[in-house]
């Protein structure tokens, strides 16, 4: 804007350039209004996010001594997670864990998404309420009743022994890392149904019809016209549901047992038992890298596989 | 509606399976109701009697009386503030063309996303350095950061699809700033910020993770039931405990987000307008 103000300045001289010096200062007051409003909530993320998580950044760095820290910066507690099995076996095992529980999770609800989307034409409100009401409430409830549902003497096994298919309780059922993954799976589902959903909706409905027209079977138009369209929300789903699974902690506490433990238990005891908070903090660090190069990993190769693809 | 649409034939295939996926969804959490009214102190088939005494149980006990009535008293400020500092900054990112408003927002969603459990210790390492002791204001400083995002994002279609034209009449009328916002913006809002205010006040009554890490002596209703979780003779009122967490959960969130779709366009309800 100012670029075209300096080319007809000349010619038309004193009025738009007071015009202009209005209008930028109007913009600059709006913008200056809208800071000021985000400034509260600018201020609590400053504080409860970035200012936290810089300190654990720094303390990662530190060393427990009692109840105490020596601040003299050392890698020791990064040495002991790269070298001691413990911390790769139960990172890696909680990034598979979710990994599965993340593919699953897209693959079941995408035909449901689907449904929503194309296939629900009255009450479709009501309908979107309703398949992601759970996902906002109660979430200790609800992996409580997975704790309920698989347990040693719990809703599957006494009802199977009840009706006399089995005589002793199937001991696979909890406390595993399979328990941890169908219980993150159906917790976390509504993570992947939304931008599924959303992409689904977004799909202009006059390019399907354009593809029925010129022949195309249903099958052939979904994975030529809705499948391709749609994967945005796919990887976004991907993503939104991987994120926070990887460092769950309720779940593996009390669906996985020894056998189903995750990086989020080995991350609380540094905070509780084993009182060795720097320890902690650099477990914390260690799985949000994790996390940023799985991530990467897995942008890169669809960002490779639409090249490939198109 | 055109009925030549394909999309407009029933698919039964996919009608069983969106009935499947409702029964998958919702029983696992029906069973808690469910055994929560069986007279038995395991849970287990074959169900034998009946009972309602595993509710009239829960009102002898204090420490339940307690724990609701801190985790009420927290779910009423942090929803209060979480929705007050969200209307600002919802008309902000909607209405305001601020520089960086994606960077913004990305970062004030990174909430939802990042693991709770990070978030929980970072603070915690931040109050402890600070010296505060935990107690039921640093859980409300965690909420606070877990009801922000919620806050905005149920806020923000209500700017979205807000005619800035009503607030510029009001301006023209002689209205000043705060007059037009209590006489035109805020009843225009007024669906938004109820639906924030349910929304925030469920997340924060439910929240586990913040409260497990920055709670101190007194307990919040989700922390008191994991602690109970360890003695199986309290199991029992644990379930009753549990499902009127869930009715009083599923019934505010389904008002929230009932409410926070009147009145919106077409389009930001997910209708396809034809």
């Amino acid at each position: 804007m100012s670029g075209a103000n300096a080319g007809t300045g000349a010619v038309i001289s004193a009025r738009p350039a007071t015009a202009g010096r209005l209008s930028r200062l109007m913009f600059r007051h709006e913008v200056l209004r809208g800071y000021t409003m985000l400034a509260p909530a600018l201020v609590i993320m400053v504080l409860a996010i970035l200012l936290p998580f810089v300190l654990m950044i720094v303390m990662s760095f530190w060393d427990q001594v009692g109840f105490d820290f020596d601040t003299t910066p050392t890698l020791q507690n990064y040495r002991e997670i790269a070298e001691k099995p413990i911390y790769s076996a139960l990172l890696l095992r909680s990034l598979w864990v979710s990994g599965i529980a993340t593919l699953a999770t897209v693959l079941v609800c995408y035909p449901m998404a689907y449904f929503v989307a194309f296939h629900v034409h009255r009450h479709k409100m009501l309908w979107l309420i309703i398949i992601t009401l759970p996902f906002w409430t109660s979430y200790l409830m609800r992996i409580f009743s997975w704790k309920v549902i698989l347990g040693y003497e719990g809703v599957i096994n006494s009802g199977l022994m009840s009706i006399g298919l089995i005589d002793a309780p199937l001991d696979f059922l909890i406390y595993s890392p399979g328990a941890v993954t169908l219980t993150l799976a159906h917790t976390w589902a509504a993570f992947a149904l939304l931008p599924i959903y959303v992409s689904l909706e977004k799909i202009d409905r006059s390019v399907l019809e354009a593809a029925a027209d010129l022949g195309d079977s249903p099958l052939v138009r979904f994975f030529r016209i809705t499948l391709p369209l749609s994967m945005p929300g796919v990887i976004a789903a991907v993503f939104l549901m991987f994120i926070p699974t990887v460092g769950d902690y309720v779940t593996p506490t009390l669906v996985g047992g020894p056998d189903g433990a995750m990086i989020g238990n080995l991350l609380q005891v540094q905070f509780g038992g084993v009182n060795n908070w720097p320890m902690g903090a650099a477990i914390a660090v260690v799985m949000v890298l994790a996390i940023a190069v799985v991530g990467l990993c897995f942008l890169a190769l669809t960002a490779l596989f639409r090249r490939w693809a198109t | 509606m055109s009925g030549r649409s394909h999309s407009h034939r029933p698919n039964r295939g996919l009608q069983a399976y969106a009935a499947l996926f409702m029964v998958f969804l919702y029983g696992p959490i029906l069973i808690i109701p469910l055994f929560s009214f069986v007279d038995a102190l395991y849970v287990r088939f074959p169900i034998e009697a009946l009972t309602f005494r595993w509710y009239g149980e829960l009102w002898r006990r204090e420490p339940v009386i307690d724990a609701l009535g801190n985790s009420l008293y927290v779910a009423a400020i942090v929803s209060v503030v979480s929705t007050a500092i969200g209307v600002f900054a919802a008309k902000a990112i909607a209405r305001n063309r601020v520089p960086g408003t994606g960077a913004i927002v990305t970062f004030m969603m990174l909430p939802l996303v990042v693991p709770g459990i990070i978030f929980a210790v970072a603070i915690l390492i931040v109050l402890n350095r600070m010296g505060v002791a935990l107690s039921l204001y640093t859980v409300m400083a965690g909420h606070l950061v877990v009801c922000l995002p919620f806050a905005i994002w149920s806020l923000l279609p209500r700017f979205e699809g807000f005619d800035p034209s009503m607030e510029e009449a009001s301006g023209d009328l002689g209205e000043n700033g705060w007059w037009t916002f209590w006489r035109v913006t805020f009843p225009i809002m007024a669906p938004g910020i109820a639906a924030s205010l349910l929304m925030t006040f469920t997340v924060s009554f439910d929240e586990f993770i913040m409260a497990f890490f920055l709670s101190g002596t007194q307990q919040t209703l989700p922390i008191f039931v994991w602690g109970q979780l360890r003695f199986p003779s309290q199991f029992p009122s644990i379930l009753a405990l549990s499902t009127l967490i869930l009715a009083a959960s599923f019934a505010t969130v389904f008002l929230s987000l009932w409410i926070g779709r009147i009145g919106l366009p077409k389009a930001a309800t997910g209708e396809i307008p034809k």
